[in-house]
């Protein structure tokens, strides 16, 4: 294999990492600052897939399509915090881990009921759907760049609104110690709707655009939702940073894993996690 | 004779910026009852900590009965014969005070790793569990759930599942913590009474206590140790007063 | 603590003689229901050890229950003869062995990391299966044949008839419960329970936690894999399946429905999870959405289990106790 195929890999690694990433610091600050496993939360990212393949069926564009999903997610995000979630603030792990086991039997069969059990695609935007000549052979598709670029620039603005904003600075007070923001008077209640709405919205906006890279199929919410939990674990629960750090580790060796070791890929993320985590049981980074 | 029980060694413990303990070099002797004083914030608890093992120490060293025990775990601390309380009630609540002593008096057994035959037929562990709640006027209660009982009883609840392990030095974060009058007279007069037998340190606002109680006396400021004495050398300290003058208790 | 009263003895041996005489009355179809609710609850019973009784919340459970079926399936898919006498104890003997392995690495973790490594350590043993050529991966493995029960030469069961397997299983059911029972009265079953109150405060008494924490963890993965070894024995068919982490997520459903920390919830839950599964597709073809609904109504409304409902009604019979000052004969350690 010459050196241009593995550098798409890593180019296919970074992207499919960078996707991870929105789906992980959604999950990660759920976890961190309101101290809820929300196991439903891969249920978004299909739901933003879902939305996407729907409006941009209606629409005729993925833009449109990705433009009114967005909202329409945010809301029912909102929905689901103030009916069951809310509940969830002053109840056990164990509560949690039941409730929201219950929301994904529920989310899995409504997609179900609207979708049936086929698969489907989303085509890429013509705009986007070329090809950049990486080499004088190999190229690389337009659009897998295009999202990548597009998840840099949230990610650049997450942590400029973590890190230089008032919101931003609850947020990290209230991860790392959720009493004492309520102590200074911080408006927990609402720190806590915002949170999850923008844990949603990321989840759900990174289905809308990995839709046309990957194919849509009923269950596809666990399996992005354990694959974000072993990148929140690595990262550290609470840390954005950790997030990014662990969504890039994962993204790289689960592309080359399925390159070098194709009879065992899956397992590679696994091995990965419980190495880091016998050297640094709490994840790699603590939350700031 | 004066034996040394406990010393440390230049003992010291950051976290971050933040220097908690200082260098602390100090000798405990055998048998007596060494109180440490000090405002809040002067690191008396993280020195109790770093004594029962529960943190590590940045740098320095702990030996207890002459055997280094610096990096040692609780619970091999706790084997050695060293039992500590603790300043925040910290019992099983859901427990009756009964089970609450019995997990401290089967801790002396050899090992627990026993699966067939039923705990309740270990007679040495009833008998301990027994002397435990008895010591600290608690077999009253034996059978009531441990939640239900009284704030200053289950202080004494704290201490009785300490002394079901037997050891040997104790320590004691401020075993008077939030007592009324009458129950911590109870308490000085249960170290009292354990003081002719054990060798006591605690941690202690109460100066009425402390001076009721203790032998020697430490002052700690700011992580260091300001100075050690009787109870007498301590009072009449200047260096003392001075760190003191705004404190309570002189 | 492990808290059996009188009355409920009472009701959990009419319950036992109950079902030990069902297979008079019944159908075949029943038969093998209730031979399946039975295996499900020696599955829920063993993670109601380590999330009940030690603390250990995990979501990667499923793990023993599969690798004590493909232990059977890997050594005797095949065979025309084979003694339980070996396949028994190689099951148990594989699943423990893993369970000391993910043990080992993940009772370092506490909390959510405790949950979440779980998690993926079954999911890595859930794709080996999935993606192995020699156990046929998704087309899962087909047992040959039942295992034999013979003592010399004289048989003392023949698994393959319904009510046979019915009363082997039964059997293994109470007999797993009292070893429980057992294990949790014994020395060893008060530490793990003081562990699950308040760990720290058990180190600082003398214990090495983390000892008893992975002894737990192996004993609740090896009875895990005595259920996988049963079903796979029960169906002859053994896929994936069983390691999925839904198994993992639904056996936890499970004993939180029926009340964890009592032993005998996780049973009830798990007859009434086997009995849902079985009724509610009849109602309707969605019925996991049903589903859904009914735990998370549960959660919301129910938060002790099934098993707290119970035990309202039979508080309500019992007559009080008496606390006497002094009266240590009511203290004990039960």
């Amino acid at each position: 294999m010459e050196p241009s195929f593995y550098f798409i890999q890593l180019l296919n690694g970074i992207q499919y990492g960078f996707l991870l990433f929105l789906v992980a610091s959604g999950l990660t600050l759920v976890f961190g600052i309101m101290d809820v496993i929300n196991l439903a939360h891969g249920s978004f990212y299909m739901l933003g897939a879902y939305l996407a393949y729907w409006l941009s069926g209606v629409f005729g564009s993925l833009f449109l399509g990705i433009l009114l999903a967005i909202p329409l997610a945010v809301m029912l995000g909102w929905v689901v915090e103030k009916v069951a979630i809310t509940h969830l603030y002053k109840r056990g792990h164990l509560d949690q881990v039941l409730l929201t086991y219950g929301l994904i039997l529920i989310f899995d069969e409504l997609q179900i009921i609207l979708w049936g059990n086929d698969s489907h695609g989303v085509e890429v935007p013509s705009i986007l759907s070329g090809s950049i000549p990486l080499t004088d052979i190999q190229v690389y598709p337009v659009y897998r760049l295009v999202v990548s670029l597009v998840c840099i620039m949230i990610a650049f603005c997450m942590y400029f609104i973590i890190n230089n904003t008032k919101l931003g600075m609850t947020i990290r007070a209230g991860a790392s110690n959720r009493e004492m923001a309520q102590a200074l008077g911080i408006d927990i209640q609402r720190l806590f709707s915002i949170v999850f709405s923008l844990g949603v919205a990321l989840a759900a906006f990174s289905g809308m655009i990995a839709a046309p890279i990957d194919s849509l199929y009923p269950g596809m919410g666990e399996n992005i939702l354990i694959i974000s939990l072993v990148v929140v674990v690595i990262g550290g629960i609470g840390s954005v940073k950790g997030a990014f750090v662990g969504a890039m580790i994962i993204g790289v060796s689960s592309i080359y894993g399925k390159v070098l070791f194709p009879d065992m890929a899956s397992i590679v993320v696994y091995a990965m996690m419980a190495a880091i985590l016998l050297w640094k049981p709490k994840g790699l980074f603590q939350a700031t | 004779m004066k034996q040394i029980i406990l010393e440390t060694n230049n003992l010291t413990k950051t976290f971050g910026a933040l220097m908690a303990v200082n260098n602390f070099s100090i000798e405990f002797t055998k048998g007596i009852v060494h109180a440490i004083i000090g405002p809040n914030g002067a690191g008396k608890t993280t020195l109790l900590n770093l004594l029962a093992g529960e943190l590590a120490p940045t740098s320095g060293s702990i030996s207890f009965k002459y055997r280094d025990i610096t990096h040692a775990q609780p619970d091999t601390i706790s084997q050695l014969g060293l039992g500590r309380s603790y300043q925040k009630t910290n019992i099983f609540p859901q427990f009756t005070c009964y089970q609450n002593c019995w997990i401290g008096a089967q801790s002396r057994l050899n090992t627990s790793m026993r699966f067939f035959r039923p705990a309740a037929k270990l007679i040495d562990v009833k008998e301990r569990t027994e002397k435990a709640l008895e010591m600290v006027n608690l077999s009253h209660q034996s059978g009531t759930i441990a939640s239900a009982i009284s704030y200053g009883e289950q202080r004494q609840l704290e201490i009785a599942t300490m002394l079901a392990t037997e050891p040997e030095l104790l320590l004691l974060d401020e075993p008077l913590a939030g007592m009324g009058a009458e129950e911590a007279q109870n308490v000085i007069e249960l170290l009292l009474e354990l003081a002719k037998n054990q060798t006591l340190i605690l941690i202690e606002h109460d100066m009425d206590a402390v001076f009721a109680v203790a032998d020697r006396l430490t002052v700690m400021v700011n992580g260091s140790e300001l100075e050690t004495g009787t109870v007498d050398e301590i009072r009449n300290s200047q260096a003392v007063q001075e760190a003191y003058l705004g404190e309570e208790g002189f | 603590m492990l808290n059996i009263t009188r009355p409920l003895k009472l009701f959990l041996l009419i319950l036992l003689l109950l079902v030990a005489i069902s297979p008079l009355i019944a159908s075949g179809f029943y038969i093998g229901l209730m031979t399946k609710m039975m295996i499900v609850a020696i599955f829920a019973m063993s993670l109601d050890l380590l999330v009940g009784f030690t603390g250990l919340i995990s979501l990667g459970h499923a793990a023993f229950f599969g690798i004590g079926a493909y232990c059977l399936a890997g050594f005797f898919s095949q065979a025309d003869h084979y003694t339980i006498w070996i396949a028994l104890p190689v099951s148990m003997g594989g699943a423990a062995l893993a369970a000391l392995v993910i043990g080992w690495i993940s009772i370092r973790t506490t909390g959510v990391y405790f949950l979440m490594i779980t998690l993926a350590f079954s999911q890595m043993f859930y794709f080996f299966f999935f993606e192995s050529k020699h156990f046929n991966g998704d087309d899962g493995v087909f047992m040959n044949t039942k295992p034999e029960i013979f003592l010399g030469s004289f048989q003392l069961l023949d698994l393959n008839h319904e009510i046979s397997f019915f009363y082997f299983v039964l059997g293994l059911l109470v007999a797993v419960f009292l070893l429980l029972v057992m294990i949790l009265k014994a020395p060893f079953g008060q530490v793990i329970t003081s562990i699950c109150a308040n760990d720290q405060r058990v180190r600082a008494l003398g214990y090495a936690i983390q000892r008893y924490k992975l002894v737990s963890f192996v004993i609740g993965g090896a009875i895990a894999g005595l259920a996988g070894f049963l079903e796979a024995a029960h169906t002859g068919f053994i896929t994936p399946s069983f390691l999925s982490w839904h198994e993992s997520g639904l056996i936890l459903v499970i004993i939180i429905l029926g009340g964890i920390g009592t032993l005998y919830g996780p049973i009830f839950g798990a007859f009434a999870l086997v009995l849902l599964e079985d009724l509610l597709p009849e109602l309707t073809d969605n019925w996991k959405l049903m589903l859904g609904v009914i735990i998370i109504m549960v959660v919301l409304f129910l938060p002790n289990g099934i098993s707290s409902m119970g035990k309202k009604l039979i508080d309500r019979l019992k007559p009080k106790p008496i606390t006497e000052p002094g009266s240590s004969k009511k203290t004990t350690v039960s």
